[in-house]
């Protein structure tokens, strides 16, 4: 998609310079529509910072996710990790810098941010009342899915990530992991371009950790553009392409896992962890 | 504005109603139970809006050398329809019978009773030479109803004692063009409540609209549903739709309950239908309520208690309480009061439904709604969802 945009930059300077060719015009117009969706990055974030009174949750914080990337925000608790997803999800606006998603702003274009986002929050909301299947159906049709496609999609989902036998059970009668299976369906039965998963797998045994790593890989296969914010080291190593770690609100290294253990020398991002701050990761936990 | 969107959260509500007993007892079984046992003890079932009077009787002229006026009174006390009639030997005994709420009226006829009455028809126009007797009327004063009606049947039969069944046709220049005592008589005291219980029923509606808004807010369902393309007004008109679909099934069952109980209100469908629609403006009063309730609420345990403060002044202040003084001036801001009124006019006194007075309550009630609505959707807006 990166590519396809900067062909159509190119065509519009070459329609610009030759202003006889009525056709080339044409596919000027074309290109600077598509250019209003196809942006250069999934996720700009520029200077962010967030303060709650006294306390700065994010700190100066600046980072691009491509298209197609599955980034992964590592960090202990407090570290900054839910603000930043918030911010994204256009729960939180920031206090100072600026954050957008396929290039709408937060807070200006947050309907729009809204429209192509699908947010797995880190404590699973869900209504207990309602089956399993009811939950994911609610949000595909808060996203407008076409009913018939929102019928197949959730019997693939539900198949894949191995709950179709439960999903006509309350929601309130399920395990913990099997919540958070549903909660992570809720965030992506729109098939959102870009998916914003705050510790989906946090508590989870490793038998539904595992189908939704499966899960997360199928995504970025599509295309999909993944923030998953995780203190599980394996989870960020078996399925991030890139990282960041931030402590206190502060980015203190991104690169790919293989980068940041090699450039640390350590062998794992544990390791790294422990060499950026003197601390380790899940204390406190 | 989605249809899609808005549709779907009404679907979800009516899932998350019926799927909870507790909010299904409050929101349907309530309103009925409410209904049918007020009906059934104020009322009476399938009486056809007669009230059944027992009186006790004492003649203390039984040994007059005229009995046929004791007789007579007798004769025209029993003859009314739904009047019981026990006979006793001394006044202790009925009085006591009266302080336990056993009768509803004890009657002392006195010594003399019947030469009083000759004394009249011997000179009609001599009060002078008239004996002068007292009929002694005790009414159980615990009872609105009997406190009410008794003494003008008393008064009736009196007067048809002493002029035969001519009294109520004798040519007077001056007439009650409206006995509106004697009609009350027929009333139950179920007729003048079930109009401020109609209204009653649905003020619980505020409590389970708090509670479930802050169940959703603090399960970090709002959070959720705001990463959504679902905009604020379609959420709220989402809740405004589920619950005014819950009013007309608890006004339904109200008045099928109320109408299984013998109750026939003095109204056409026209009058029923206008009570339908005041009803269900009264909902949207109570949603507003209740999203004020939900916004000053920590938790959904708070929001209950909290409900209350909005519950209890409309119930006392405008249901089926009866209202004086500084009561019926703090009435005046109560929306509840306004319901009542306006169907109390219709099912009580009969009035048709182009009766302004309706539609001014009418009125009231709608504005007051989309008020206090609009102030629910700013408050819970701004302090509740982000």
């Amino acid at each position: 998609m990166h590519e396809e945009y900067t062909k159509s930059e190119f065509a519009a300077q070459t329609a610009l310079t030759d202003k006889k060719n009525l056709g080339i015009i044409y596919v000027l117009c074309v290109c600077l529509s598509m250019s209003n969706t196809i942006s250069k990055h999934a996720i700009k974030i520029e200077n962010l910072t967030k303060r709650f009174e006294k306390v700065t949750a994010v700190d100066d914080l600046s980072l691009e996710i491509g298209w197609g990337e599955l980034f992964g925000l590592l960090g202990p608790n407090g570290a900054g990790k839910t603000t930043v997803i918030n911010i994204l999800s256009t729960l939180l606006e920031p206090t100072n810098g600026v954050a957008a998603v396929a290039d709408h702003d937060v807070v200006f274009g947050a309907d729009e941010v809204r429209k192509i986002i699908g947010v797995c929050p880190q404590e699973p909301a869900f209504y207990q009342h309602l089956t399993g299947r009811e939950n994911i159906e609610l949000m595909g049709d808060l996203h407008e899915v076409p009913k018939d496609v929102l019928k197949d999609r959730v019997e693939t989902m539900l198949k894949k990530i191995g709950l179709e036998d439960d999903a006509d059970r309350r929601a309130g009668q399920y395990s913990g992991g099997m919540i958070r299976r549903v909660s992570t369906l809720m965030a992506l039965i729109s098939d959102p371009k870009v998916a914003l998963l705050d510790e989906p797998t946090v508590a989870m045994d490793p038998v539904s950790r595992r189908a939704v790593w499966d899960f997360i890989r199928e995504l970025k296969s599509n295309g999909k553009s993944i923030i998953l914010t995780t203190h599980y080291m394996e989870e960020a190593e078996e399925l991030c392409d890139r990282v960041g770690i931030i402590d206190q609100g502060k980015l203190i290294a991104l690169g790919s896992p293989k980068e940041l253990m090699e450039e640390h020398h350590a062998e794992d991002l544990e390791e790294v962890f422990i060499k950026l701050t003197g601390k380790k990761l899940r204390e406190g936990f | 504005m989605s249809l899609r969107r808005t549709l779907a959260l009404v679907k979800k509500n009516m899932k998350m109603f019926t799927r909870q007993p507790a909010v299904l007892f409050l929101l349907l079984l309530f309103p009925i139970i409410v209904t049918a046992t007020f009906g059934l003890a104020f009322g009476g079932m399938g009486q056809g809006g007669v009230t059944n009077f027992d009186i006790g009787l004492l003649n203390l002229d039984a040994v007059s050398t005229d009995p046929q006026w004791t007789n007579s009174f007798e004769g025209n006390l029993t003859e009314l329809e739904g009047i019981t009639v026990t006979y006793f030997d001394d006044n202790a005994s009925g009085q006591s019978e009266l302080l336990q709420g056993n009768m509803d009226a004890f009657i002392v006829i006195p010594e003399g009773f019947g030469d009083s009455c000759t004394s009249y028809w011997n000179s009609p126009f001599d009060g002078s030479s008239w004996i002068n007797t007292t009929v002694e009327l005790y009414v159980d004063s615990g009872s609105m109803i009997a406190s009410s009606a008794i003494p003008p049947l008393i008064q009736q039969v009196v007067l048809k004692t002493m002029f035969g069944n001519d009294a109520t046709t004798l040519d007077l220049p001056v007439d009650i063009g409206s006995p509106t005592l004697v009609e009350a008589s027929y009333f139950t005291q179920w007729d003048f409540m079930a109009p401020g219980i109609f209204a009653f029923a649905s003020i619980f509606m505020i409590m389970i609209v708090a509670q479930s808004l802050t169940e959703e807010r603090d399960g970090g369902l709002l959070k959720r549903l705001g990463t959504t393309p679902l905009k604020s007004h379609e959420f709220m008109l989402s809740q405004v739709i589920s619950y005014m679909l819950i009013a007309v099934v608890q006004v339904f069952l109200v008045f099928a309950a109320s109408f299984l109980i013998g109750y026939r209100p003095a109204t056409d469908a026209a009058g029923l239908g206008f009570a339908f629609a005041i009803l269900l403006a009264f909902s949207l009063v109570n949603v507003g309520f209740g999203l004020i309730a939900a916004t000053i609420s920590k938790s959904a345990e708070i929001a209950s208690g909290l409900s209350f403060i909005f519950i209890m002044p409309q119930m006392f202040f405008g249901t089926f309480m009866p209202l004086g003084g500084l009561t019926e001036t703090i009435s005046r801001f109560m929306p509840s009061n306004y319901v009542t009124e306006a169907i109390t006019t219709l099912f009580l006194r009969g009035a048709p439904v182009t009766t302004l007075s309706i539609w001014s309550n009418l009125g009231i009630v709608l504005v007051s709604g989309l008020v206090l609505l609009l102030i629910g959707v700013v408050l819970f807006r701004r302090y509740s969802t982000r």
